[in-house]
């Protein structure tokens, strides 16, 4: 570990369900193995599956023990999607640790679930720039959008192999012939077309940033969401107690009151969504936004 | 994992070959190679992927099934082994739990054909509803746990489990983690033994648990846990790794990986079996050091037995006893322990990463059916599957989730307790349901509870990864097979009530429930959509919401649908929605939540 000479090298690669973390491992365990180091690669199956991260560790030198990196002993991490690199990059070596990540974002529907006015995805907020000013050398590149102009997106992986293979000393050959030989027979031109192309833009130089970065990890809208006062009016002669604002209600605010008549029970948590009024059947539910005026300057 | 796709990973590869393997791939290798005849499992993490490797073996060589649950397996091998025939069984921590009462007794009946157990253990909880210590089982039992620490000893002790089963007439445990299970390292292979098999012993005073025969048997077991104690101490499972300075590590397993990886020079005993304890070589090993510091994960089951032997050992003070260990956890420990300088927490980076918590898939059909739960407003007993996913927002429509199968007679206790004012409704799998719902089912029909059971039918185990069962209508090796008709299996139990329907109709979904609960007594309502990963992946042209029309009212994102996010276009201050082509698998859903119409499929280009 950190206070002894180690002879092991790490790379840790990470992304979300479905986007082949497992492949990249693969092709590198299988690339470190017949160049005759001994190898582990470790990940974890289970819940990945269905969108939530995964991850994967590749070590491999004279002898490896832990199938595990320790925290901050990453030499190069290698993020398929960018706030998954984000939630990883403290497991970099902090002096000499190298950063490969795709700059496209995944947004999970967690992250949309504020119906606040003006509220923006719980999207990890930090730009490539204040992000690649903190690590030893950093590639942050537009590795989705690269393979989606060859023809497939998905392809993506291979794109970041193509640069991480300017950062281990593997010759160009060795990591065609066994990519060649993991992808299914029909995409093996594109993925080779794709880990070319990744490879020629990270030789460009130690710290890099695709220019579709800068844009899509731009500051949030600069669009102005006046506050509102919102006022839910339900006309309790029309309400026929159907119950169907109640349960479709996404913060849970109204329910049925004894002569069974939809009533606002939890006026703090109303949103102004108006959900409720477009779904009564009896056009019961009447909700006024009404936008707060801000007091001249 | 389709059948084809299994062939391609575990082809009999040829002997003195090393190849990158899993730990479950080489419990399976292993397996193949001791000239086992017959192996059973039930899915379920880390385990699955052993019994789907041993079923890319050749057919003539083993007998590979997918068993109803782990009893069931369990059963299986244990009648092959009665049979003279080398058995095997491959489960997951609790499902040993379900199995274990045929263990119980099989541990005094003893073996004819040599009989091995892989348990996968869950230390962390990466899938699991619990984390509890499997090497427990094996004492209690008094049969051996094997411990294999990579993939190398994971193929070599199966092997060697065979041969000791039948050495000292015992069922053996090979105990991994879902570390082992799941790391790839590279395995050097071996050639299938050619094993005759025996013919049936003719010994009912062993063969046959009444009471007579039993107490004879457990002495006979006390005996043989003897004998294995004696043989251990010398056994090349367990070794002595020399080294400088007066204290000495005890462990097993994967945490040997992290001592080494802390401490390469300390004097480490190795311990490939963890049940019976090597008496000798533990007392020879504590005599030649100072300080004993024992490291293993979970359960202080070496620890104790060190300290009931009367040597000072420590573990549990610098090591958790919860959650999966690491070489940082280890090395946090030695720290403690006065071993190592503590680590330096110098990690520049300071801010709180992301919330990404697994959802259903884009087009689950477990999507629709939470959706009308949620909004009938039930008390709903959950159960063990992807659809426990649901205890979240903004489904959020499961109250409690057990263990397999319990469900149903949860909602059957939760009904005769008479204190619920919601109606009570158990949601089950078809997989699930076919492990352990059909006797509780039964118990509410007998007992006539007013419950509703959602049979949410997706065609196959999906949670493990898409396994066959008996309602797939195909086996482990993808032979056809008679498919359980839910409809009529629930009928037959007397249940009056039961419907099947359309899990992309979400009308009538939310109609039948709510005549399903009006339903005094017990109702069956049956979701019927094929999972939209396994056996194949179902991919239909996408769905597109029209921007002019989006009032970004959100309702769509009440599914959780993973294809759905907010695009940069605004409504009164809201965020309107955009699909995922990509992710799209054009179940229609979100269009028939839809309160503006926007929501259709993507036009053909003309």
């Amino acid at each position: 570990m950190a206070d002894k000479p180690n002879a092991t090298k790490n790379v840790l690669i990470v992304g979300v369900g479905g986007q082949g973390v497992i492949m990249v491992s693969k092709v590198l365990a299988q690339l470190c193995q017949a160049d005759g180091h001994d190898v582990k690669q470790s990940e974890v199956h289970g819940m990945a599956k269905r969108g939530g991260g995964v991850f994967s560790h590749v070590r491999f030198g004279p002898k490896v023990w832990s199938p595990t990196i320790p925290e901050g002993e990453v030499d190069i991490l290698v993020a398929l999607e960018w706030a998954e690199g984000l939630r990883w990059i403290k497991h970099l070596k902090p002096d000499t640790g190298t950063f490969i990540a795709d700059c496209q974002k995944i947004v999970p529907p967690f992250a949309c679930r504020n119906r606040k006015r003006g509220a923006e995805p719980a999207y990890a907020p930090q730009t490539p720039e204040e992000i690649i000013d903190q690590v030893h050398a950093g590639y942050v590149m537009d590795a989705t959008g690269m393979a989606a102009n060859l023809g497939n997106a998905k392809a993506s992986n291979t794109v970041l192999l193509g640069a991480l293979s300017t950062v281990l000393e593997f010759p160009e050959d060795a990591w065609q012939d066994i990519i060649a030989g993991t992808v299914p027979p029909k995409s093996v031109e594109i993925n080779a077309r794709a880990f070319a192309e990744g490879r020629a833009w990270a030789q460009g130089g130690e710290k890099r940033i695709d220019v579709t970065a800068s844009g899509l990890h731009k500051a949030h809208s600069e669009v102005h969401h006046p506050q509102v006062d919102t006022v839910v009016e339900i006309t309790a002669e029309w309400c026929k107690g159907c119950d169907i604002c109640v349960k479709m209600c996404p913060e849970r605010c109204l329910r049925l009151n004894g002569q069974l008549k939809a009533e606002l029970a939890l006026p703090d948590l109303c949103t102004g969504c108006q959900l409720c009024s477009w779904l009564c059947p009896d056009m019961a539910i009447k909700v006024t936004n009404t936008p707060i005026t801000e007091p001249a300057e | 994992m389709s059948h084809a796709q299994r062939q391609e990973t575990a082809e009999p590869t040829a002997a003195g070959a090393a190849r990158p393997m899993t730990g479950n791939e080489a419990i399976a290798r292993g397996v193949w190679e001791a000239g086992c005849k017959v192996a059973a499992a039930y899915p379920g993490t880390p385990s699955t992927e052993i019994m789907e490797n041993v079923a890319g073996y050749p057919a003539e060589d083993i007998h590979a099934q997918w068993s109803t649950n782990e009893k069931t397996a369990m059963d299986v091998a244990i009648g092959a082994s009665f049979a003279g025939v080398r058995a095997f069984t491959a489960m997951k921590h609790v499902g040993m739990n379900v199995a274990a009462d045929a263990l119980m007794s099989f541990s005094y009946i003893g073996v004819n054909g040599g009989l091995v157990i892989a348990v996968c253990d869950d230390p962390g909880i990466h899938s699991s509803q619990n984390e509890q210590d499997s090497r427990i089982y094996a004492r209690f039992a008094q049969v051996p746990v094997l411990e294999p620490s990579d993939g190398q000893e994971a193929l070599e002790f199966t092997r060697a489990a065979f041969a000791l089963s039948e050495k000292y007439d015992t069922p053996v445990f090979v105990r991994s983690t879902t570390r082992l299970s799941h790391t790839r390292s590279a395995v050097v292979l071996g050639a299938r033994e050619d094993q005759t098999g025996r013919a049936f012993h003719d010994l009912p005073a062993k063969n046959v648990m009444i009471p007579a025969h039993a107490r004879r048997q457990h002495g006979v077991v006390l005996e043989r846990e003897r004998r294995l104690t004696e043989m251990l101490s010398d056994s090349p499972f367990n070794r002595v790794e020399p080294g400088q300075g007066k204290v000495g590590i005890i462990t097993s397993g994967i945490p040997y990986t992290y001592v080494k990886e802390c401490l390469p020079d300390a004097p480490v005993l190795k311990l490939g079996v963890t049940w019976p304890l090597p008496d000798r070589l533990i007392r020879d090993f504590a005599a030649s050091v100072d300080r004993v510091i024992v490291v293993e994960e979970l359960e202080p089951l070496i620890e104790d037995a060190l300290k009931a032997m009367g040597i000072a050992a420590e573990g549990k003070a610098y090591f958790p006893r919860e959650g999966e260990f690491s070489p940082e956890i280890v090395h946090d420990g030695f720290a403690n322990a006065g071993l190592m300088d503590p680590r330096s927490n110098a990690a520049p980076f300071e801010f709180a990463p992301m919330v990404r918590p697994p959802v259903l898939c884009a087009g689950c059909p477990h999507t629709s059916c939470f959706m009308a739960l949620r909004a009938l407003d039930a008390r709903v007993a959950g159960d063990i599957g992807c659809y426990t996913l649901a205890v979240v927002e903004p489904l959020k429509s499961i109250d409690t989730c057990v263990a397999m199968g319990s469900s149903i007679a949860n909602a059957v206790g939760m009904a005769k307790a008479g204190t619920e004012t919601k109606p009570i409704v158990a949601t089950i799998g078809d997989s699930t349901f076919l492990h352990s719902g059909i006797p509780p089912l039964i118990d509410a029909v007998y007992n006539n509870a007013d419950i509703t059971v959602f049979i949410l039918d997706n065609h196959i185990t999906a949670m493990t990864g898409g396994q066959d069962h008996p309602g797939t209508g195909r086996t482990l090796r993808g032979e056809p097979s008679p498919r359980v008709d839910f409809f009529e299996l629930v009928k037959s139990l007397g249940v009056k009530h039961v419907h099947k329907v359309d899990s992309y109709d979400i009308a009538t979904m939310q109609q039948q429930l709510r005549e399903a609960v009006a339903h005094k007594g017990v109702s069956v309502v049956i979701s019927d959509r094929p999972c939209v990963l396994d056996p194949v992946k179902i991919k239909g042209p996408a769905m597109e919401v029209a921007q002019e029309s989006c009032i970004a009212c959100q309702a769509c994102m009440n599914l959780g649908c993973p294809a759905l996010t907010w695009s940069e276009e605004w409504h009164e201050g809201r965020h309107k929605v955009q699909i995922d082509p990509d992710a799209c698998i054009g179940c229609s859903l979100c269009a028939q939540l839809c309160t503006s119409h926007a929501i259709k499929p993507i036009a053909e280009p003309a």
